[in-house]
């Protein structure tokens, strides 16, 4: 699952059978410092999200299963939540790095 | 699965139904020295881990509902265990 912002929204009339009214959003996938990554995708909404939100989303067959009704639907990217508060912390708090031999962790 | 670190915490008011009374956490994942860490990203938890602890992450979805004893859960991302310590050659 991944971080993303609302950029706009996108309309299709002729869509395969299952996807019909569908909420399709732009949207700009994000790192955990909401810095972009990569470029805009479309999304679908089951959270009535709007434009400039920060939300949660989830990618391949997963995105499908987060759709209301029919679950066998061609989606691979789904908004599944509105983010109300991110909190994360600096990573020099954090040591990323594994070292030969034995790294103990707690 | 991969080793990572929980770094942060997400909440969600407004969330898909799989989703309620869940943590969402922000885990970012480990490297050996002299590799650069890979892209972070948002997992379940399902272990009460916490931020700075070293967990265990199943990133599959079939693994996931298992998990999380439901059939059409649509995540992806699961925590499944705190790492107590790592061994590398």
């Amino acid at each position: 699952m991944l971080l993303g912002r609302v950029r706009g929204t996108a309309v299709c009339t002729l869509k395969y059978p299952g996807t019909e009214g569908l909420k399709l959003l732009v949207v700009q996938p994000l790192n955990k410092k909401l810095e972009p990554v990569g470029k805009l995708q479309v999304a679908a909404d089951v959270v009535q999200a709007g434009v400039g939100d920060l939300c949660v989303m989830v990618r391949s067959r997963e995105a499908a299963l987060a759709m209301p009704d029919v679950k066998f639907v061609p989606i691979d990217l789904a908004l599944v939540g509105i983010v109300d508060e991110l909190d994360v912390r600096p990573e020099e708090d954090f040591d990323l790095s594994m070292k030969p031999g034995w790294n103990a962790y707690t | 699965m991969i080793l990572g670190k929980v770094v942060g915490t997400v909440v969600t008011t407004i969330s898909h139904r799989d989703y309620k009374n869940r943590r969402l956490l922000v885990v970012q994942p480990l490297a050996v020295a002299d590799e650069a860490p890979g892209d972070d990203f948002i997992a379940i938890d399902s272990t009460q881990a916490g931020i700075g602890d070293t967990v265990l992450v199943n990133r599959e979805g079939g693994g996931a509902r298992q998990v999380l004893h439901n059939p059409d859960a649509c995540i992806i991302s699961v925590i499944v265990g705190i790492v107590d310590s790592v061994y590398i050659e």
